[in-house]
């Protein structure tokens, strides 16, 4: 037993959300600046201009009383709009408009399941509508500011600290992800930093009654480096402590190249934010009628999926998979929902959950051009013995090739030459033709001493003659009545 | 006197132009420059917009009328500089709502006015560029902080000029120098493009000769601005109504002995002028009144540090030469961007914010201020409009308040309870004490009644050439 396994460690995550506006949370400014040179998507609002007044997106709140919805949260029936004071180049007005006293959205909770197939139930404590500041570029003596960023409307999601290993937060931050991308509530663009997650971690003896000290690891942009942070802020921690040192509550940094943290600031920096209402903003009035309204449009989320599933008997990772892109997860439920639990639907999942993503066309998927019906009759064709497994598989990325595009999987089938035999008198004529073969006699010879497995250099044959049409199992059933 | 009617009138017949009009307002801008009430004029595009109307192709209730923008409305044709150092340079890339509104009615800026640097002051003494003398003693102040508006139109340079008011600064300079002055419902007109001082209390509105020029500039200025989310739905018609009997209370808590008599004397008589007309006068209570002056300076400096965070030296403004790091860049940029009352005001501001006195102040005056509106919606169920002086003595003399930053607060008095209730209130010109100083009353009304009080103060003008 080591002495890590005498510790538990507790977790709290904030994460970022960038909403999938078109416009910026107070102005209105383009909010995709994905390609954009520096300082292109900034209106006089994000310049905080002398003058200039914020003016509320109605789309910014539409999605995040979503994403209550995927947070099984309450969303406020007022809300307001505070301001958060500090001095920094990537803001511009000296203040962050954020909601600190009344959040938008109420206590929720998540479950996020694991691989094990177990679930951790992560509550929400709240979250609360942002905007995004700019970004600031350092050089050797001086820094550039750019501010396309700056205004892009944020929900800050902060959960309770109900996080308990490395997987969990992991498991969370993925499950949140899914979440979040399902609701349409963002664009989902790690890359892009759609999606930021700041990782409190503080580590106590096991049974201890109090939580110890904590450090916050900010600004992790991936499930794996959430992951990776919490392991290494774990095991430092209680390294220091089993040296007798103490851990201090300080701000750290993730270094992915040395996949470790490094201190930033201690608490005793922490600034004073001066938090005031903004009496620019009117309150968020919002009621019962316009939030339902609002959340009737959003699709069905992961954790439904999950349960529709069940019965399929999927391994974790195909379910993962599969859920990896939405349009997937829509078009195989629909395939469930049509066929029930059954090996017709099965077979689908497994094409999807092992081929390479780049070997599929999502677009295709969400379009439906490769849609419910044709995979079904796909899958049916195996079924029905009329496709081989392989030939099936074969046929199912033909679906997404230019070349055989919108066409039915019968016809892909007949085009590849793919098609089964199993017309008995066809096969018969094969199997004596192999059976009679000199070059067979040694096999035969071997099955009739009881080695049975020597029929398979037979069937070997009768495929390779048949140009693999052959049903295999009708060819085997042939030379057992013949020999 | 000058007002709005003479001037379209004398286009209308011919007797003048646009550009005769423009000219001659420049002309006597210039002829009063020992004022300084003006900082810089834009007769460039004065003149062009002039030269529009004169060929028809500008039109609009206010074709060709010359008038002046305080500057801390964002204007084009000169710097936008709010009379401080930190935007002595800046040069406005948009126009506020309001002069674009007026400007769309045909009105002519021929020039920007000064202030306290950002509208922190009740004497035009704060600018950066030095005060502004009072119009009917150069050796008193112009009040303010909208001093130089305020001046313009009692001098006949133009006849109106705009202001902003967030605790009194058009009121009180209205009061100084005997012309009219609104101070509108808050949302009245749009907050956009003017440099924010008090988010929660700033209002837009205009110096006049007579309550029918006032109305005819508010009503072209008010009215919803989809930039400014706090602006009212417009219910501002712009026009003078026939009154039916008021009833009207004068609070007494603003006539005690610490008012100059003279101004008491004044406000009574305007009371007996009410009376006179039918109307209702007595006596009422509103105890908090006395409160508000404290309230105000919570309340407001917290906003004003908050809405002077972003004068940074970063992206535009004034910026340190000395500055070596970024943490100078601010700390000098501000230092040498700022008048003492600004950073005064940013001091208060930052420490009744901070955490521990956040409850203790800023929470604890906002709960004062929601009595202070029910005070006066309880007024407002028997009354129709109060009555109080709109400053506690005419014009004090240049210098004589700059060095006790408390007693210069104390000219406040009367005008921040309805600016923090969020009230419409004007000031009337009533009459002078016996140095013929201007002595302005104050007319205050339950929201939006803008139109009554202007209405109220119209029945009782006296008729002037």
């Amino acid at each position: 037993m080591s002495v890590y396994d005498e510790y538990d460690m507790t977790i709290g995550i904030e994460c970022h959300v960038q909403l999938a506006t078109k416009t910026k949370l107070f102005s209105p400014a383009d909010n995709d600046a994905r390609d954009a040179e520096p300082n292109a998507k900034v209106h006089e609002i994000d310049w905080g201009l002398p003058g200039v007044l914020p003016v509320l997106n109605e789309e910014a709140v539409c999605l995040a009383v979503r994403a209550g919805k995927a947070l099984n949260a309450a969303i406020a029936p007022i809300s307001r709009f505070d301001r958060k004071h500090y001095f920094y180049p990537d803001l511009p007005k000296g203040y962050q408009i954020s909601q600190m006293y009344q959040p938008i959205i109420l206590a929720g909770h998540i479950d996020a399941p694991l691989e094990d197939d177990s679930v951790v139930k992560v509550r929400i404590h709240h979250a609360h509508l942002e905007e995004d500041a700019g970004k600031l570029t350092h050089f050797s003596d001086y820094s550039l500011v750019d501010l396309n960023r700056a205004g892009t409307p944020l929900i800050e999601i902060v959960s309770e600290p109900d996080i308990h290993s490395a997987a969990e937060a992991r498991a969370y931050a993925t499950e949140l992800y899914r979440l979040m991308t399902y609701a349409g509530v963002t664009h989902g663009n790690l890359y892009h930093g759609n999606m930021r997650f700041d990782v409190n971690i503080s580590v106590a003896k096991k049974g201890a009654t109090e939580l110890g000290k904590r450090a916050e690891v900010k600004n992790l942009n991936s499930f794996r480096s959430v992951e990776r942070a919490a392991e290494y802020e774990f095991k430092r921690q209680v390294d220091l402590l089993e040296s007798g040192e103490k851990v201090v509550q300080e701000t750290r940094g993730w270094n992915d190249d040395k996949q470790i943290t490094t201190s930033q600031r201690s608490k005793e920096d922490a600034q004073d934010y001066r938090y005031m209402p903004d009496a620019d903003i009117p309150p968020i009035v919002l009621s019962d009628e316009e939030i339902t309204d609002i959340q009737a449009s959003v699709p069905t989320l992961p954790g439904e999926y999950r349960k529709r599933w069940k019965d399929l008997n999927l391994d974790f990772s195909v379910v993962n998979t599969i859920l990896e892109h939405q349009p997937v997860a829509i078009t195989l439920d629909s395939v469930v929902q049509d066929q029930g639990a059954n090996d017709v639907a099965k077979r689908v999942f497994n094409w999807f959950s092992s081929v390479q993503a780049d070997d599929i066309d999502i677009a295709a998927v969400a379009s439906g051009l490769v849609g419910p019906q044709r995979l079904t009759e796909l899958s049916e064709m195996v079924s029905s013995n009329k496709l081989s497994s392989t030939g099936a598989k074969d046929i199912f990325l033909a679906l997404f090739d230019e070349i055989y595009k919108g066409m039915a999987p019968e016809d892909i089938a007949k085009e590849k030459n793919l098609l089964q035999v199993s017309d008995e008198s066809a096969i018969a004529t094969i199997v004596d033709e192999v059976l009679n073969d000199p070059a067979s006699a040694a096999s035969i010879a071997d099955i009739k001493a009881g080695k049975d497995k020597a029929i398979g250099y037979l069937v070997g044959q009768i495929m390779k003659k048949s140009q693999g049409k052959a049903n295999p199992s009708l060819a085997q059933k042939l030379i057992r009545e013949r020999l | 006197m000058i007002t709005i009617g003479h001037i379209l009138s004398r286009i209308k017949s011919g007797e003048s132009s646009a550009v005769q009009e423009v000219e001659a307002a420049l002309e006597r801008a210039k002829a009063h420059a020992s004022y300084h009430a003006l900082l810089e004029l834009t007769p460039e595009r004065a003149l062009e917009r002039a030269k529009l109307v004169d060929e028809g192709a500008l039109t609009g209730k206010l074709a060709g009328v010359p008038f002046v923008v305080k500057d801390n409305f964002l204007a084009f044709g000169a710097p936008t500089t709010a009379a401080s150092n930190m935007l002595r340079n800046f040069d406005a890339p948009y126009q506020a709502t309001v002069v674009e509104k007026l400007e769309q009615e045909g009105a002519i800026c021929i020039g920007k006015s000064n202030l306290d640097a950002f509208a922190h002051g009740g004497s035009t003494e704060n600018s950066a560029f030095g005060p502004t003398n009072n119009a009917i003693d150069t050796t008193r102040v112009a009040g303010g902080s909208s001093g130089g508006s305020a001046v313009v139109t009692a001098l006949d340079i133009v006849p109106f000029a705009l202001g902003s008011d967030t605790g009194g600064s058009i009121r009180q300079p209205a009061s100084f120098n005997g012309v009219y002055g609104i101070k509108p419902t808050y949302g009245t007109a749009s907050r956009y493009g003017v440099v924010a001082m008090a988010s929660s209390t700033d209002t837009m509105g205009c110096f006049a000769h007579t309550a029918e020029d006032t109305a005819l500039v508010m009503g072209v200025m008010a009215g919803r601005d989809s930039k400014d989310m706090t602006s009212l739905p417009d219910f501002f018609d712009g026009s003078i109504h026939p009154m039916n009997p008021m009833k009207i209370g004068i609070i007494k808590e603003t006539m005690d002995n610490s008012v100059d008599e003279s101004v008491r004397a004044v406000t009574n008589t305007y009371a007996d002028t009410l009376r006179a007309a039918g109307h209702t006068v007595e006596e009422v209570s509103l105890p908090i009144v006395n409160h508000a002056l404290a309230m105000y300076y919570i309340i407001i400096p917290a906003e004003v540090s908050s809405n002077l965070a972003r004068y940074d030296g970063v992206r535009y403004g004034h910026r340190s030469e000395a500055a070596k790091t970024l943490a100078e860049v601010y700390s000098l940029s501000r230092a040498e961007g700022f008048m003492s009352e600004n950073k005064r005001r940013i001091l208060i501001g930052s420490f009744v914010l901070s955490q521990g006195f956040f409850d203790a102040y800023y929470l604890q005056a906002q709960k004062a201020r929601t009595l202070l509106i029910q005070g006066f919606e309880k007024l407002f169920e028997t009354y129709d409009a109060l009555l109080t002086p709109t400053a506690a003595a005419p014009a004090f003399k240049l210098g004589e308040n700059t060095e006790d930053p408390l007693k210069m607060y104390m000219t406040d008095v009367m005008t921040v309870p309805a600016s923090l209730a969020g009230l419409p209130a004007i000031s009337v010109p009533a009459g002078t004490n016996e140095q013929g100083l201007p002595i302005g009353v104050q007319l205050v009304g339950p929201l939006q009644s803008d139109n009554t009080l202007l209405s109220l103060a119209a029945s009782v003008e006296e008729p002037r050439s």
